[in-house]
């Protein structure tokens, strides 16, 4: 018999990769392409779909060939995406009816300040677990429906349909225009604002307080299960798994139990807690989200702290400033100099998330002085990523009223041992990283292999994650609570800068 | 045009002598051409001044910029010299880069060896550990990265000193270290062993550090070939060696699949 893998698609902010794994959790190749970021205006972040479709057609059959092994010897593909990311097309041509909106994009500020206003606008955060934001699907969605003329009485009649990325893929796996399967998953769903937490449906008073039609929302199924079998780019395949990247990153770190908690430090990074099978609302700014559900078991729930910018900061760095030539180089660079010289960088580029929730912020250089080099600035650039994970950790200690006691990390950016050396020691915990650093991945490729009997249970899967590094915090107890101090400050001095009704422009 | 001044002074239709190599003579005067310049310039531009046809000096200017000796500006798609041509003295790859591009391959040696795994650079005469993973076991380890090693007493040093003959010849000059009665200290022994690991492709040491331990380790290789590093694991004897006291083939296999895996993924064509 010949020996069979799981593959899984990421359909990540940048790029779009596939993983073929085997049945120790091991990477047995990868292929991955990059798609284009477009912004047309200040604030506004745009994909097109179709290149992302695209992608997935080359991505696929160049991991297959370069592990040498055919559609037959796939068990099951397993989706993780990027999430809130929303996607509009028209069911009978696939075609996308208007550019994806990044999760990133502020355009909706002004429509997210009038929906706070209205009638309504106290229940939602109960029901979905999220407070109002430009971040979540619901405003993009409404807003696609308020600029596209004919567009809602359109989605009205279910010509055109809506979905986040694994909906768009799904649908085109499974045949597009001539039968494509119309689905989303929990998690994915959870980050709409238009799911009842606790019933995992739609809610209508959710759909009418964003004026969504109901007949163009994906229907929604466990993270894990079979939802059918793809016609296109590996046909026969059955489609066994799709969760929200973050969510597939805790799941392939397998944090399963209560109390277990990651960070996957990517474009943005993402911390994710474990709660067990109770949504837990926060009072500190965290979001409350669905973790996972395997087939008919119950739900998971998670809660959530999203912080923007972290690897993106590192590309503007690169991209914008040029600095640098590639990412890795900032750790060169950083280490050029012992300290960051008095520098803050607070990069609230589309606002600040977790735990703050500002969307009028806007990002500082702070504590410039004639002193100051790009190695200093490089060194404000990693911490910023720092400080901002230990922001959510004191958030989500005093919501779970827990103290964490080490965090499971992956990611990118695990790969910079300056920037995993500076969490640990703001954070006064020690950090690891497990073998396979491409959680978000194992996450998919397992929930994928769970549906399909790949691997057996959840124990199975735990027994294949190992310690690959450690990294224990070495900071001064006071240069940490000064740093901190400073830190704190710097990002106060980012708050009220985008005044309400500025002109687009501005914002 | 101020580029007709410097095409003037340069050789048209350059023909080889024999024995050499056209595309590299081509290369070394779209170069000079590009130093020459007081700004960017176009294919056409270059073309047009060497005699060339416009697909060949597309074809050159384009490995050119693989190799970073030249680069494309972003806006007007016009050409220049490369920084990498500034830095020709330097190591040409970022070790935070090497750690970067070879992370996904680390992992999967050492969950498939069930041994640590480093990789490595040479840095003024010793081995720069530029990233490592725990052996797969969950025991207590520590983090090793930014450490030195001695380059003759280790699988990875030996690999890394194979490939460079100056710091070969330093190492077999000064006074190696005898860590254990193993360790290879003299210089015919130790030419001897990288002659060896050139013709493997592959390095080990046995007992030569620690009494006990053992080594495997082979070299990433870069663009156009060149070794920028190697990757190897390391462990117990008994489980690194079999009952000959040879290195494990399969455990070998691993490490040059690793390797290779690397390699390719930095650009290194035919390994």
């Amino acid at each position: 018999m010949t020996d069979s893998y799981v593959v899984s698609i990421d359909q990540g902010t940048t790029s779009t990769r596939c993983i073929v794994f085997d049945r120790r959790g091991n990477l047995v190749s990868v292929a991955q392409r990059e798609h284009q970021q477009h912004f047309p205006r200040p604030g506004w972040v745009e994909h097109d779909a179709l290149e992302i479709w695209r992608n997935v057609g080359k991505v696929v059959p160049r991991a297959l060939a370069e592990a040498g092994i055919v559609a037959g010897q796939v068990a099951a593909i397993g989706i993780a995406n990027q999430r809130e990311s929303t996607v509009v097309w028209d069911r009978r041509t696939g075609a996308p009816v208007a550019p994806a909106i990044i999760w990133q994009d502020t355009r909706t500020d002004a429509l997210v300040e009038t929906l706070a206003q209205a009638p309504g606008a106290e229940d939602v955060r109960e029901r979905c677990g999220l407070p109002l934001t430009t971040y979540f699907s619901g405003p993009k969605l409404r807003w696609l429906l308020d600029h596209t003329p004919g567009l809602y009485e359109r989605a009205d009649r279910g010509e055109v349909l809506f979905g986040t990325m694994e909906s768009w893929l799904i649908w085109n796996l499974t045949g597009g225009p001539d039968g494509g399967l119309h689905l989303t998953d929990v998690t994915n769903a959870s980050r709409t604002m238009l799911m009842d937490l606790r019933t995992l449906a739609w809610h209508p008073d959710l759909l009418a307080f964003f004026g969504i039609p109901a007949a163009m929302l994906p229907e929604i199924r466990s993270s894990s299960e079979v939802y059918g079998t793809a016609t296109a780019v590996l046909p026969g395949v059955r489609i066994a798994a799709a969760l929200g990247d973050q969510q597939a990153a805790l799941f392939g770190q397998t944090c399963f139990a209560p109390g277990d908690a990651k960070c996957t430090y990517g474009t943005g990074s993402f911390l994710l807690l474990n709660t067990g099978t109770e949504p837990v609302h926060s009072s500190h700014g965290l979001l409350t989200t669905v973790g996972y559900q395997i087939g008919g078991q119950p739900a998971v729930y998670a809660l959530e702290g999203s912080i923007a910018i972290t690897g993106s900061l590192v590309q503007w760095f690169r991209d914008r400033l040029e600095l640098i030539s590639t990412a890795p180089e900032i750790e060169t660079l950083a280490r050029t100099v012992d300290d960051n010289g008095g520098c803050y960088i607070v990069p609230a580029f589309s606002g600040l998330f977790a735990p703050h929730w500002r969307s009028e912020a806007r990002g500082l250089i702070v504590g410039l002085t004639s002193y100051i080099t790009k190695g200093h600035l490089a060194r404000a650039v990693l911490e910023a990523t720092g400080w901002q994970t230990r922001e959510v950790v004191d958030a989500m200690n005093a919501d779970s009223g827990l103290a964490l006691t080490a965090l499971r990390v992956d990611g990118g950016m695990t790969a910079n041992n300056l920037l995993m050396q500076f969490v640990a020691d703001v954070l006064a915990v020690p950090v690891v990283r497990p073998m396979v650093a491409e959680t978000v991945s194992l996450g998919a490729a397992y929930a994928a292999g769970l549906a399909v009997g790949y691997w057996p249970d959840l124990e199975g899967l735990r027994s294949n994650w190992h310690l690959a590094a450690r990294w224990v915090p070495k900071m001064d107890d006071a240069v940490r609570a000064e740093e901190r101090d400073n830190w704190q400050r710097a990002v106060e001095r980012t708050f009220d800068w985008i005044k309400p009704g500025a002109r687009a422009g501005n914002a | 045009m101020s580029n007709t001044v410097a095409a003037a002074e340069m050789p048209l239709a350059f023909r080889p002598m024999p024995g050499q190599v056209q595309s590299i003579a081509r290369a070394a005067a779209i170069l000079r051409l590009l130093a020459s310049s007081s700004g960017r310039l176009g294919i056409g531009e270059i073309a047009r001044s060497l005699d060339l046809p416009k697909g060949t000096a597309h074809g050159i200017v384009r490995t050119l910029q693989d190799v970073g000796f030249v680069e494309q500006d972003k806006t007007s798609g016009k050409y220049q010299l490369g920084a990498a041509l500034l830095h020709l003295g330097t190591s040409y790859l970022d070790v935070n880069e090497l750690r970067s591009r070879s992370i996904n391959w680390a992992d999967p040696l050492a969950a498939r060896s069930g041994e640590a795994v480093r990789i490595g650079t040479l840095l003024d005469g010793k081995v720069l550990v530029v990233h490592h993973v725990f052996r797969p076991d969950d025991t207590l380890q520590t983090l090793d990265v930014g450490s030195l090693l001695p380059p003759h007493a280790t699988a990875i040093g030996k690999v890394l000193l194979a490939y460079d003959v100056g710091a070969a010849n330093t190492v077999m000059q000064g006074e190696p270290e005898p860590y254990t009665r193993r360790t290879v200290v003299t210089a015919r022994t130790l030419s001897q062993a990288l002659t060896k690991i050139r013709e493997n492709g592959w390095g080990a040491e046995i007992e030569e550090m620690t009494l006990g331990e053992a080594g495997i380790a082979a070299p990433i290789r870069g663009y156009g070939g060149l070794v920028v590093g190697a990757i190897g694991l390391s462990g117990p004897v008994d489980r690194v060696c079999d009952g000959q006291g040879q290195p494990r083939p399969t455990l070998v296999a691993y490490v040059r699949d690793a390797a290779r895996a690397v390699s390719r993924d930095l650009g290194a064509a035919r390994w």
